[in-house]
This record gives structure tokens, sequence and C-alpha cells, in this order.
């Protein structure tokens, strides 16, 4: 706003009234595209159309929440096991690959900032070169790759390891690893209880064979990307910082620890965020690659909603899921800002002065 | 002031918001049962078809034939071959125009029967008698007869007669019962090679159960937990346990023609497409079909089929049926048999059938007593659960326990 505009109301009114005019495209199309079609999910989803005509007909009817009902608690039966499956499925893609990608992206970023590296461009473009490329042909690629006699079952015969057939194996990778410690049975405690109609010890089965090769693939993915952000932060930090960091006598890790990652930490809550969004989101892989199997260890709640409205014609209840699948998103993204705030107080343990308060950065 | 102005400026965007809105009403997407006109069209009409083909083959065949129609009758007939059919039909009957002649899946006529998307219209065709009764009652529903099978296929027992004749069997040993499957996917098995594989669904077991005397649903009731059923995955899990059969996963095979093609498997349990797989993809296997063994109750196999829907919303539904008279009249249903392999849906093509396909008579000698997947409304996430579950059979699964649970998921279904 320039100066002028504060000064005379008359030219004022004139300029809200121009700004409403430039960002009207913006919200008419954000409103048709976005609004209003988020608003006609919400009603399918308390209603009982069934797929055919209008969702606002006559005689669609209002069922309130019982589609909801349906996939939350356990008189949905097998579409609340489906429901409690997917959750538990998709739960555990996301515990390993938002921190493996966030991870890995900013060691890529570290790594090909540093200014003595040889053939910085050629690093830069190979590490973000799964970005581009569609994440079709990457599965297909996948999907060779992991076969039972497969690139990578080859690799590890190598070393004398014996691959799982890994698309194709359905069993839960926790529950393995404890059976290697002799625990091959539920206590009755993780059977009889559970959440979301499914055990607590098929909580626990942990991400299934399958689903482990499409953590990897997520994260392969993914990092490129975002290592491009983490690149951006990185070059902001001036190279004065890192100098005084020497000065002081702090190592690489210690520079690293305590400089660069506090700098980048705007970053940090982009890419987590970015990460829990999209991981919660999972769907082409899933729909192109394994369609859910094996033994349904790699249905999610966005497949399993598409597959409960285009399939089984059951549009209230694929609406239901994919809103219960946003307000999950939405506390998660919540609860994840909480944790990353930005702390204006410093501990005692790293005040320097006993009595001082404040401007820890 | 300026609150005020905000205040219009609000007014205003709200009032093109809801302009925009009505304007999607007025495309007839969102008010209501007026987008379904009944009354029909006359003169030449143009009708959509949409079907799931398999691939260059059956799309080529199915336009030819709807030009052929098109030129005798005087009206246009546009063929798609879709991307995601249930997708884009579910696209259609959301919108009000859903192409006038569609594929419907056995499994599926029942969701579009309940919320009154087809027309069952296969009662009144002329050639209605014609067609397998056995294929009829897998598109009916409520004893409605919604709509006209257009082929079929039936599982039979693939073999390497390569394989065969190398461990010394003969025609005579090709087996007729439980007994003689197990005893010579015995012979069959060696180092590199298992004796039988098929994949792990009811799709392919639901064979043996039909052989044993059982099925999922019998007379309206979920008999999942039978007794018959639980001994005929005791049968197919004694073959696993013998190492005499693998499921197609465990041979690393994408399905079970694939595990049988590379030689891993010398028997498989598939349709008549396994005809058309072997000759693109597996040109140097000799193959010989045979139908599937009896077991305790008798002879028994599964059949697949699609049919021929109408929209309830098309505006030409008497055009409509008078293409899907003229695509599953015998004479056309020879004509796609020829060019992409199926199986004819109506008996009186069945003599020209074998008589043009000798070597693959096996699978058109089952026809008479071959099953259908039951076709009640959400059957097939049932079915995915039974399959789901049927993936551990050969390891740690119980076929009781399996069954049982496909049991407690079938009964509130047809409770219903």
């Amino acid at each position: 706003m320039s100066r002028r505009g504060a000064n005379k109301s008359g030219t004022r009114s004139n300029e809200t009234t121009a700004g409403w005019l430039f960002t009207a495209p913006a919200l008419i199309i954000l409103g048709l595209f976005l609004v209003i079609p988020v608003l006609m999910a919400a009603w399918v989803s308390m209603s009982d159309w069934n797929g055919r005509g209008s969702p606002f007909a006559s005689t669609v009817g209002f069922v309130g929440s019982d589609n909801y009902r349906q996939v939350l608690t356990s008189e949905g039966g097998l579409q609340a096991r489906d429901f409690g499956t997917a959750m538990r499925n998709n739960f555990w893609y996301v515990v390993l690959v938002v921190p493996l990608q966030t991870i890995a992206s900013l060691y890529l970023a570290v790594l090909v900032n540093r200014k003595v590296l040889r053939g910085r461009g050629f690093f830069r473009t190979a590490f973000y070169f799964p970005s581009v490329t569609s994440s079709v042909a990457i599965v297909l690629v996948f999907l060779f790759l992991f076969s039972g006699s497969g690139a990578v079952n080859q690799i590890l015969g190598w070393v004398g390891i014996n691959g799982p057939n890994w698309f194709a194996d359905p069993r839960g990778v926790l529950q393995l690893l404890l059976g290697t410690v002799g625990i091959d049975s539920a206590p009755s405690a993780l059977l009889d209880h559970g959440f979301l109609s499914i055990s607590w010890w098929e909580w626990l089965a942990g991400p299934s064979v399958a689903m482990s090769a499409l953590v990897l693939l997520a994260v392969f993915t993914t990092s490129g990307t975002f290592m491009l952000l983490f690149i951006a932060a990185l070059q902001n930090i001036g190279g004065e910082i890192e100098e005084a960091g020497m000065m002081d006598g702090a190592n690489g890790w210690q520079r690293f620890r305590l400089i660069t990652v506090p700098m980048v930490r705007p970053t940090l809550f982009t890419v987590l965020t970015l990460g829990l969004i999209g991981t919660w989101q999972v769907f082409d892989q899933i729909y192109v690659g394994t369609q859910g199997g094996p033994a349904k260890t790699t249905i999610t709640p966005a497949y399993l909603s598409y597959t409960a409205s285009f399939q089984q014609q059951n549009w209230g209840q694929g609406a239901a899921i994919a809103f219960i699948l946003f307000f999950v998103i939405v506390v998660l993204a919540l609860v994840q800002r909480w944790v990353l705030r930005e702390r204006t107080t410093v501990s005692r343990r790293k005040r320097y002065l006993p009595a001082q308060t404040g401007g820890g950065q | 002031m300026n609150r005020t102005l905000s205040a219009s400026a609000a007014l205003t965007l709200v009032a093109t918001l809801s302009l925009a809105l009505s304007g999607c009403g007025g495309g007839g997407g969102f008010d209501g049962e007026s987008a379904a006109p009944e009354q029909e069209q006359t003169g030449p009409v143009e009708l959509q078809v949409l079907i799931g083909s398999s691939g260059p083959a059956e799309t080529d065949a199915v336009t030819a034939a709807a030009d052929a129609w098109a030129d005798e009758s005087g009206n246009t007939a546009e063929v798609v071959a879709a991307q995601d059919l249930n997708q884009q039909l579910s696209q259609g009957f959301a919108a009000g125009s859903p192409p006038d002649v569609f594929y419907v899946s056995s499994d599926l006529v029942a969701s579009y029967a309940a919320n009154g998307s087809i027309e069952p219209y296969a009662a009144e065709m002329e050639n209605a008698d014609d067609f397998y009764p056995n294929l009829r009652a897998a598109f009916t529903v409520d004893d409605t007869y919604y709509c006209a099978p257009k082929d079929f296929s039936t599982l039979a027992l693939v073999i390497n007669t390569d394989s065969w004749t190398a461990a010394g069997l003969t025609d005579a040993d090709v087996p007729t019962t439980w007994e003689e499957l197990s005893a010579v996917a015995e012979k069959l098995t060696t180092d590199t090679q298992v004796g039988l594989t098929t994949s792990t669904e009811y799709q392919r077991l639901g064979a043996f159960m039909a052989q044993a005397g059982g099925g999922l649903v019998s007379d309206g009731t979920a008999t999942a937990d039978s007794a018959e059923n639980v001994e005929a995955l005791n049968y197919v899990k004694s073959m696993l346990d013998a190492g005499t059969m693998k499921f197609s996963p465990d041979l690393d095979a994408g399905w079970a023609g694939e595990a049988f093609g590379t030689g891993k498997a010398a028997m498989t349990i598939e349709g008549n497409w396994m005809i058309g797989a072997l000759a693109a993809d597996y040109p140097d296997v000799t193959a010989q079909f045979a139908p599937l063994p009896e077991g305790p109750a008798g002879p028994g196999t599964l059949t697949f089929t699609n049919c021929w829907g109408i929209a309830a919303d098309s505006q030409n539904k008497e055009a409509a049926r008078q293409l899907v008279e003229f695509l599953t009249s015998s004479d056309q249903q020879l004509a796609f048999a020829d060019a992409f392999g199926v199986m004819p849906s109506v008996q009186s093509a069945a003599d020209p059938w074998r008589a043009a396909n000798p070597e693959a008579a096996a699978f058109l000698d089952q026809a008479d007593y071959a099953v259908a997947i039951p076709n009640n409304e959400g059957i097939s996430d049932v079915v995915a659960d039974l399959n789901a579950q049927l993936e551990s059979l050969a390891t740690t699964g119980d076929p009781q326990t399996i069954l049982d649970s496909a049991q407690s998921n079938l009964e509130p279904l047809l409770g219903s």
C-alpha cells in the first residue's frame, strides 16, 4: 500500500474494491474447485447417496453420523476392520517415512552444499531426479527391483541374505523381529483389546514387508524435493556464523547440531508438515503398485475411500473416510506445530548467566 | 465505512459464488431427477458404448461389430475403451449422463441394481432363452434378470505336455478325481518345477469348494463355514504341505499363468484366457486343457462373466437393447471368440465354437455345471477379505478359522 492511500480515505476505498477485484479470480477458482466440493463431500458423508444422479436430489436422505459410525465403531463389521487396518498400515508408513525422508534430505542437502564438493551440480541434479520423475514409472521400476528374483534380492544374495518376496509378503516387520527373540504369539491382553476394530497385536505387527518396500520408495522419491528446500535454507546461513563456531572450537558435528539445525528450523517445520500431510494421503503407489495387497497390508485410508466409493458404490462411507483422514491430518499437524514451537526462554541448563532470561538465539 | 465496504465486497463474493453454484446446477449435474427424462428419442440415435477392454484386439472387434450394427440400423454407435471402467461408469451415473451400453461384471451387478443405475432389459430379449441358465443367474438380482451375459470363461486344468511326458505320464493319466490330481502333482514335482500352481484367491480355490459340494452362498444363506468348504481347503492344504502345489506368488510369478509359462509349474488352474496368453507370451510351451477333476460331490468349476449393461438413464434404451441383441447373437459372439478368445454365452454357438477350437473344448464342456461367484451386494468386500486370509493358507492359515471369519462377514450381507 502506498502512503497516498493511507492519507486519503476516498482513494483507499477504491483500492479496497480494486483489491477484491484483483483477488476475485483466485477466490472464485478456490471457491468453485475447493470450498464447494469440500462442502458437497461433507454433505455426501452424511447422506445415503448411492452414486446415481445428483447428491442433492430429493430422494437422497440425511443419515447423520451413520457413515462415520460404520467405519469407526465395531458395528460396521468388515468395513470397520478394513478402516482400522488401513489406519494401522498408514500409521506405520508415516512413522517410518517422515523421519527417514527428513533426515535423508537434510543429509543430502548438507552434502551437496559443501563448497569443496566437485561436480555439485551433477549431484544436485541426480538427487533431485526421482522427484521430477512420474511416480507411476518409479513404482513400476520398484516392482521389478523388489520382485522375488529382482535386483534387490540378488544383491542381498551376495552377502548371504535370502531376501523376502517383497511385494507378496504380508508379514509384519515388527512381529518378525519379535519372532526372532521368541515372541511369536500374542498375550491375550493384546488380542482381546484394540483400537478401531483391530486388536493391539495387529497394531503391533508393524508395516508389512510389502509396505516397507513402499516406505523405501517414498523416501527415495521425496528426499530430493525436500533436499531442495534445505539447500535454500542452508544458503541463507552466512559463512561467518560457521566461522564463529569454528573459532569457538566446535567440531563438525557440534556445528551441525548447534548451528545448522537451529538455523534451518523454519524449513524443518515446513518439511515435516508437508511430509506428514503427504504420507497420510498416500494413494498412487497403492493404486498402481499393490492394490492394497498382500493380505490388505497396504490398504490406506485414501485408497479405501476410493474403493468404497468407486467400486462398492458406498459413496457416503468413502466421503466419511476422507473426512476422518482430514481431521487426523489437521490434529497431527497442530500437535507437531506445538512440539516444534519456538521457545522464548532458554532452559536453565543452557543459560550463560544465572539471572538472565531470553535471547537464546 | 471501511467495514461496510468490506461487507458489501463479501456480499458480492457470496453472490458470485452462489451464481457459480447455480451455474453448475443449470449444467445438469446437481438438479435432482430432471436429468433422467423417460421419453425415448425417435429417428436415428447415437449410442455411447463403454467397454473395459483387454487390449486392442477386443476394442477393434467390438468397434467393428458396433459399426456393422450402425450401418444396418441407420444409427450410430461410438465404442470407447475405458481406462478405469468402474470409475468412468460411476462418474456417468453421478452426472446423470452415463454411456448407453457398457460392461458390468457379475460381482457389481447388485450394487448397480440397488441404486437403480442399470435397466433390467434382459428378459425381453429375443434370444433370452438361448443364454446358459447359470450365466443368466449370475445377472439375476432378487428374481430380476438385469442384463445379457456377453461371454464367459470357466476354469480348467492346464497341463504342460512336455513335463507330462517327461514324467512318464500318458493321456490315460489325466486326473479325474482329487486322489489322481494329488498323485500326478507329486509325479510332476521336480527340483525346479512344482506339480500344481494357482493363485491364492477364492476365484480359483472356490472351484475345489464347488467340487466338494460347497460354496459361499446357497439358497440365499451364508454357507462359507460349511463342512464341504473346510474339506476343500483341507485338500488344498494337503497338497501345499506335501510341496506338490505352490501358490504363484511363492513361485515369484505375477499370476499362475506366468508360473506355468516359465516352467516353474507343470499344471495350473486357469480360465480360457490362458490360450491367448500362452500364444502371446510363451509360444514355445505346449499345453493341454482338461476339465477340473471331480471332488467328493462330483464335477465343479467356477465361471466368470460380464454382461452388456444398459443405463436406466439412457435416452435410447430401445436402440441399446437392439445393439445388445446384435452383439450377443450367435454369429457375432463367434466372431468375438475368434478375435479375442472368449467363449460365447449362448448355447446355439456352442457347437460351432467347439468345431473351431477343438483343443479348448474342456472349457466349454464344463459350462453346464460351472457356478458363478455369488452376486449379492457387497460380496466383493467379503471375497476380498477372504482372499487376503487365503494368502496364509500355505503357511499358518487354518481352513476352519479362515472360513469362520468369511462366514461372519457374509452373514450381515444376507441378513439385511
